[in-house]
Parts: C-alpha cells; structure tokens; sequence
C-alpha cells in the first residue's frame, strides 16, 4: 500500500537527464579530408584537361543525338521485352518435368549466356553466310534484307536477355513457398491458374530487382548495337565526332543521356517495386512525393497559426 | 446465430463420406501409410492422432489427392479419388478432374498458407470467384458473411502479415469455407499458434462442427477431440492402431502403444 503512494510522485519527477562527453571521433574528420582532397583533385584535373567543355552542352539537345537517344531507348524497351517474354517461357520450360523442354531451356541459357553479346549481334547480322535466303512459306526474301540493322540488334540483345531473365524469373518462381501451391490446389485452382493468380504475383517481388538492373544493364549495352550500323546514341556520337573533332566531348555527351535514362528508370523501377510489396510487410514507407506533400502540409500548419492571430 | 455454412450440401446417400480400402502411400523407399481401413461418416468430426512421423498428415492429403496413394481405393462421397475406373482398369483423371474434386473438400493447413499479396477478403473471394466463376459481388457478400462469423469481419482490409496468427487461421478457414465444401479437412490447424491463440481457432471449428460440417481433423488437441469429436483414431507407424469413440479411446486406451503416446501428451 505504502508502495504505491511512494511511487506516485516519484514517476511524475522527470529523471536527470545524462550530460555526458562525446567520444571523439578524430578519424572520421582525417578520412573526410582525405575523401575531400582526392575529389579536388580528380575535378582539377578534369578542368585541367584538353577537353572542349564549351560544346558538350551544344551537342545534348542535337537533333542527331536527340535520334540516336530515342534509338537507345526503344532498342533497350523492346530487347527487354523479347527478353522478358522468352524469359518466362524459358524458365518454365526449365521447370517443367519434360526432360526435352528443360534440357533445351539450360542447353539456352548454356550458349546466351556463355557467349559474348558482342559475338552474337555480328552472328545476327551475318546470319544471311547460313540462311542467305529467308523462306518462311508464305514468306520468301533475302536475308540480307531482313536481317536490318535494327532486327540484327533486337535479336541479339533481347535473345542474350532472355537467358538472363530466364535465370531470375526462375529464382522468383522457386521463392514461393509451397504451401501456396498446394493451398491453391486445395482450393481446386489448376496449375496454370495457380501460376498467374498466386506464384507469379508473389514471385514478382524477387524479379522486380534484378530486373531493373538488367534493364539499366540493357540501356548500356545497347550501345554495342553500334557494331551492326544500328544508328543509337553511341554510333550518332560517333558519326559527329568524326566530321567535328570532338571525340571525348561527344562521349560525354552520350554519356550525359545514358545518365539521364538510367536515372529516370531507377525512379520508374521503385514504383514498380512498391507495387509488388503489397501485403510482405506491416507498413510501406512512404515514396518521396507523399514524404514532399506530407511535409508541405506540416509546414502549413505550423504557418496557420501564426496567421490566425 | 447465423451458421457458418449456410447449406450444407447433402451427401448423395447414407453412404460415407470417406472411405479408405487398404491405402498405401510409399515415398521411394520410405514406406508411410502401410493399409488403412477407415470409413468417415456426414456430418462427423473424426479426430486423427499419432506420433509424428506417423503418417496421418499424409493421410489426410491423399484424401484431397494432393499426395497419389500408391496402393488401395480411396472414396470420397462414393468417388474414387483422383482416378477412374472403368471395368477393371483404372485411369488417372486430368488435372482439371482433379482440381474439380477438389473444389468440394476444404483444406485448413498447419501453417494456414493464405495467399500473402491479397487481403482478407480477396483471399476468400479468390477460389469463388477464379475457380467456380462467381461474379464479384456475389463471392464479396459471402466472403464478407465468413468473415463476420469467424470474427474478422473488421479485418477485411487487413493483409495477412498484419493479422495474427489465430487471426490468419480464420481467415484461411473462412476461404476454404467460401467454396461451399461438403468436407473439411484440417492438417494441424492449431499446432503453429501461440498458446493463448488456439482457443480462438478451436471455437471457429467447434462452430463448424455444431453445424454438421463433415470434418477431418489431424490434431494434438485432445481437450478439442475429446470435447467435438464423434470418432478419433490414433496412428501409429503408417497403420490404425486404435480407433473408436474419443472418450473410449482417449480415456481407456487398449493398445500399449496408444497408451505411451497418450501418457506423454496428456
């Protein structure tokens, strides 16, 4: 009984708080220095450099740029769509219990991803030194014709994804828990059923990532597209370094626009990301703009006071 | 009170519900299920217990053909269970065939296995609404129905990683209970909870089987299968060791090993 009268106003009394000194940290200040210093330097030095700086911002909205960007963006969108699409298919029939099917599919990812993306654009755009001509039935040209530059770089980039991506939709699928398949299957869901409503959405999760890294992957390597007259962002630099003189300029250039599309499809890729974490855990934080509006709104209120009197 | 099965779907006859002739089940050398003969009548609680290890879990998921028997006949409501038989022949049924059988037996799983990216509600309108075809509104109206009488009905928004354990078992009773089944089974349904959650689960099923749901029931509870159940029989070793009315069996075990196992887990 006497306790907790005691007790009582003790609670109230605040307790003292700690007034302690800080440990020192005297490294971290030497390592900032150092990081500093050897920042100053690499920016002297770029300065320094014979480097036309002057025409870098001249050349980034040049009609034959702004081309050879757009070429960059669309190659990249449609070989990761080849990509993805074959992805899929491909890790399923890796999956699948067919000795055939999943034979072929690592046989597939065996050769895609054991060669060079470089090797296989030229393969493509050669191809017409094994079919020279192209006899579809209700289709017959010359290879030759068919095969453009932009068909050789969309099936040499997007058929080298899609051992990629096979890989990671694979590593998705095999994330699921099983008991979400056979909770499925109780239910008398089919397995193609199970697979669109239940394993892929959950999958998703595991793909979303390394996705966006491959795409990123993709925009780059794109470039290479260059080797088979595919007129993006690295060729269209190159052709105006070789009239104007300005080789390494031009790379920066181009190197200003890759920036840029890698940066714009991060923020895309985080979106993206939030949409599949749906329901995996108690509470998403909040994405910048809801942060920005929160804030905005707690900056008005703190105002409307004042207002008020 | 409202029940939790609004109608109960009538069993085609007097016959069982479950019948098991000598079933087998061998999983490449090991041996689990060694002939069980068991019959399940409508409307009846029939309690499995045994050791782990004991095979009644596999039993039970041979009854749903998610595990082949690997010998013997298995009937539920007169059907044989994943095949066909014509004259003395048997035929694997489709996947679709099977996935039909399985529409009418409801599953509850030890660690509930609701779908993760879908809330409360959406996890029991899922099966209606994909696998039977029912229109949304229709498969909401029920799901929302379940979900009030097993005491969720202010979760519906809630995911399953925001719910409780005992919570997240409602749930999945409520979404096996949404395909109208005129079976249940239930694989542990309490053995992943915390203590003081199973009383919530345990009352759900007791509802359940005070509304004449057929019910299966694999469980260490024996409070609960002394209490609900009409039969229970104990495994042991891929056999029926003992079986027979649960407070016979529970209370007054013949067999040594059933009395081993009873003196270590009541």
């Amino acid at each position: 009984m006497t306790d907790t009268v005691d007790k009582t106003p003790a609670a109230s009394v605040p307790p003292e708080q700690i007034k302690a000194i800080p440990v020192r940290h005297y490294g971290r200040w030497v390592a900032a220095a150092v990081v500093i210093a050897v920042l100053v330097l690499i920016g002297v030095a770029f300065s320094n450099a014979n480097i036309n700086y002057g025409v870098v911002p001249d050349y980034l909205t040049d009609g034959t740029i702004l081309s050879g960007a757009w070429h960059t963006l669309y190659i990249s969108v449609l070989a990761m769509a080849l990509g993805l699409v074959l992805g899929v298919i491909l890790a399923i029939m890796r999956m699948s219990s067919n000795p055939v099917t999943s034979t072929v599919a690592w046989f597939y990812v065996w050769f895609f991803r054991g060669t060079p993306v470089l090797v296989q654009l030229l393969l493509w755009y050669n191809i017409a030194l094994v079919f020279p001509i192209l006899n579809l039935g209700f289709y017959k040209d010359e290879m030759n014709q068919v095969m453009t530059p932009f068909l050789a770089a969309l099936l040499g980039l997007g058929l080298n994804e899609a051992a990629y991506m096979s890989e990671i939709v694979r590593a998705g699928i095999q994330s699921v828990d099983e008991g979400q398949t056979e909770a499925s299957h109780a239910l008398g869901m089919t397995q193609g059923k199970t697979l669109r409503r239940v394993i892929l959405p959950q999958a998703m999760r595991v793909i979303v990532p390394p996705t966006g890294n491959e795409f990123i992957n993709m925009l780059k390597t794109s470039s290479l597209a260059y080797v088979v007259q595919f007129n993006e962002l690295i060729k269209r630099a190159t052709d105006i370094s070789s009239t104007s003189l300005a080789v390494v300029e031009m790379y920066f250039v181009a190197s200003i626009w890759y920036l840029l599309l890698t940066t714009i499809f991060s923020i895309v890729q985080y979106y993206i990301e939030r949409r599949y974490a749906r329901g995996s855990s108690r509470s998403l934080p909040p994405t910048p703009l809801q942060r920005l509006r929160r804030n905005l709104s707690q900056w008005a209120s703190f105002r409307r006071p004042e207002v008020a009197r | 009170m409202s029940s939790l099965v609004k109608d109960i779907t009538p069993p085609s006859s007097g016959a069982p519900m479950v019948k098991a002739e000598g079933v087998h089940k061998s999983f490449g050398l090991a041996h689990i299920l060694k002939g069980i003969d068991l019959e399940v009548l409508p409307r009846e609680v029939f309690c499995l217990i045994g050791p782990s290890g004991s095979g009644k879990s596999t039993f039970l998921r041979c009854i749903n053909h998610l595990e082949k028997i690997s010998a013997g006949r298995l009937y539920v409501d007169g059907q044989l269970v994943g095949y066909r038989q014509h004259g003395d022949k048997l035929y694997e049924l489709k996947e679709k065939e099977v996935a039909a059988q399985r529409r009418d037996i409801g599953m509850v799983f030890q660690r509930f296995n609701l779908f993760p990216h879908m809330t409360a509600l959406e996890n029991v309108m899922e099966a209606p609404v994909q696998v039977k075809g029912e229109s949304k509104a229709v498969a909401r109206e029920r799901a929302q129905r379940l979900l009030d009488r097993v005491g969720l009905g202010d979760r519906t928004g809630h995911y399953p990683a925001q719910l409780s354990g005992g919570q997240q078992q409602r749930v999945a009773i409520a979404r096996a209970l949404a395909m109208q089944p005129k079976l249940m089974l239930f694989d542990e349904p309490t053995s992943a909870l915390d203590p003081e959650l199973v009383g919530e689960v345990l009352d759900v099923m007791r509802d359940l089987a005070e509304d004449g749901m057929t019910m299966i029931v694999v469980t260490h509870e024996m409070g609960f299968a002394r209490e609900v159940g009409d039969s229970l029989v104990f495994m042991d070793d891929g056999v029926v060791v003992e079986s027979g009315h649960p407070r016979d069996v529970l209370t007054n075990p013949q067999h040594d090993r059933t009395k081993s196992f009873l003196s270590k887990v009541l």
